[in-house]
């Protein structure tokens, strides 16, 4: 019952968000502010954290693959897939959650405990709307940059695992990333992702929009929104892998 | 003008205002005084539309507010300024783009007029030259008086504070309420303010409201309350012991 309530509640919230800018031009400079904020800045992290990963998936494949007859190349093949299918766009969507998040809670819950909510609302101004619409619409159009750089550095990190370990030949690394390559595993990914950004968006602004209270109950709440964003994640994974990949 | 009639206010069946009936007078600066927890704020806010009230009117210069659209409603707030307990200024922006905001928001000026009119406001309240610092680089009353810039910038007809001297030192509180009040007869605007502040009542209450228990219990000007009979009001003003002898003694 209880997630009954907040799933109306939530679901009005964001119908109270997708209403009309009142000035578009402001509008646009909050959204280009917010991709600075949510995109931007994260680049740095994605970069990091799949270069290994990437390193990681090459190394562990290559050892669970002692098999002669296996050749190579299909260890640079399962090292790809892993990256398209999963990796960059999950695993990037559950740090995202984690980074950007909880500054979203925090950020949204403070401006609610500091009466800054308040102040527009008295305005005249929809609140949530305002705020939230240009942090949707950044992650929305342009996390999918996020997953594909993701892809491209994870890869790049197999590679390097191979020149660097000798694990394999870095030809047959280089063979195995182009063999057999299925597009649609990147619409795939960039399916998720659009959905995934939408849900680390929208659920720490939601705890962050309703808190009340003082700095401590903003932290619970930006945790909470974290923790909700991660778990919905990784159900939407699920529901999207069955509903795009079952045969 | 603001007439309030009969409001009463409640949150899940706990009564916090009730049959509260008030007019707040344009040009003067009206003083609604109460202990912490008396209702003030609710019926700030109440006022103002952030609590939808249960019974009662309120009339601005005779529109009546309750009765009004979404549409309508938000005309008049853009003729309202409020002053928050926390300054309430967007920490993400600078000092000059707060006090622009409210144009950006609601009128079609040039960056240039905008910002003519952000330096007036700022120059209005004293503060120079710190365009471009961020909220958390200013000093409370700073904020404080950045946030009456902002309040101001539209020409509201009608201001509201809510407890604008909070958390700061004495001096810097008797600046902020003199300001407000300057403000509120430079430009016939209608103003109230929330406060428990006795210094406050006496250096600017043209018009004070006591309200006890979310009840208006006594009404009249700064000049006519330490002769008022009120037990309630008397035992607000002279709370603390040193007081009480004075009073005694006059
Ligand atoms: N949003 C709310 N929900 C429930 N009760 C509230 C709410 N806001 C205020 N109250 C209650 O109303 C009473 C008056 O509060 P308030 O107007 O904030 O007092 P003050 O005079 O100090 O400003 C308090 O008892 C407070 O607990
Ligand atoms: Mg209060």
């Amino acid at each position: 019952m209880r997630f009954l309530h907040d799933f109306g509640h939530y679901c009005l919230f964001i119908s109270q968000v997708f209403t009309k800018p009142e000035k578009t031009r402001l509008y646009y400079k909050q959204t280009v502010k917010e991709i600075e904020k949510l995109v931007i800045d994260s680049v740095g992290i994605v970069i990091v954290i799949s270069i290994f990963m990437g390193a990681v998936i090459t190394l562990q494949t290559r050892y669970n693959l002692e098999n002669p007859l296996i050749p190579l190349y299909l260890i640079g093949l399962t090292a790809r897939d892993t990256m398209l299918l999963e990796f960059s766009s999950t695993m990037v969507g559950l740090i995202l959650a984690g980074k950007v998040g909880s500054s979203i809670g925090s950020e949204i819950g403070t401006m609610r405990v500091t009466e800054q909510i308040d102040a527009l609302e008295i305005m005249g101004v929809n609140s949530a709307s305002f705020l939230i619409l240009p942090k949707i619409t950044a992650a929305v159009f342009f996390n999918p940059f996020l997953t594909m750089l993701s892809m491209f550095v994870g890869i790049f990190g197999g590679y390097l695992a191979c020149v660097f370990t000798g694990a394999l030949p870095p030809v047959d690394y280089v063979y195995g990333i182009q063999y057999w390559f299925i597009p649609f595993y990147i619409s795939y990914a960039l399916v998720k992702t659009v959905v995934f950004a939408f849900i680390i968006t929208t659920v720490p602004a939601y705890y962050g929009y309703y808190v009340s209270g003082g700095a401590l109950e903003v932290g619970k709440a930006s945790t909470r929104g974290v923790v909700f964003s991660s778990i919905l994640i990784l159900l939407a994974n699920l529901i999207l892998t069955e509903l795009i990949l079952a045969k | 003008m603001i007439e309030v009639r009969n409001l009463s206010k409640s949150f899940n069946g706990t009564s916090v205002l009730r049959d509260v009936s008030v007019t707040f007078h344009t040009g003067k600066t009206n003083l609604v005084i109460g202990s912490s927890g008396s209702g003030k704020t609710v019926l700030l806010k109440s006022i103002i539309g952030l609590h939808e009230i249960e019974e009662g009117e309120i009339l601005y210069d005779g529109r009546e507010f309750t009765k009004l659209g979404f549409k309508e409603k938000k005309e008049i707030r853009k003729e309202i300024g409020r002053l928050f307990q926390g300054s309430a200024l967007f920490d993400s922006s600078t000092v000059e783009e707060n006090v622009m905001f409210p144009m950006d928001m609601f009128t079609d000026m040039t960056f240039e007029q905008k910002l003519e009119r952000a330096n007036f406001c700022l120059q209005r309240v004293n503060i120079i030259n710190k365009n471009h610092l961020f909220p958390s680089e200013l000093s409370g009353g700073m904020k404080k008086r950045v946030a009456i810039a902002r309040a101001i910038a539209l020409n509201p007809k009608y201001l509201f504070c809510d407890e604008p001297n909070s958390g700061l030192d004495p001096q810097t509180a008797i600046l902020i309420d003199a300001l407000i009040s300057e403000i509120t007869h430079e430009y016939n605007m209608t103003t109230v303010v929330n406060t428990h502040d006795m210094n406050s009542v006496m250096e600017i209450g043209d018009k004070v409201m006591f309200i006890y228990n979310g009840q208006k219990y006594w009404e009249g000007s700064n000049n006519d309350i330490l002769n008022a009979t009120s037990t309630e009001l008397n035992d607000f003003i002279f709370a603390s012991n040193l007081a009480k002898r004075i009073k005694e003694n006059m």
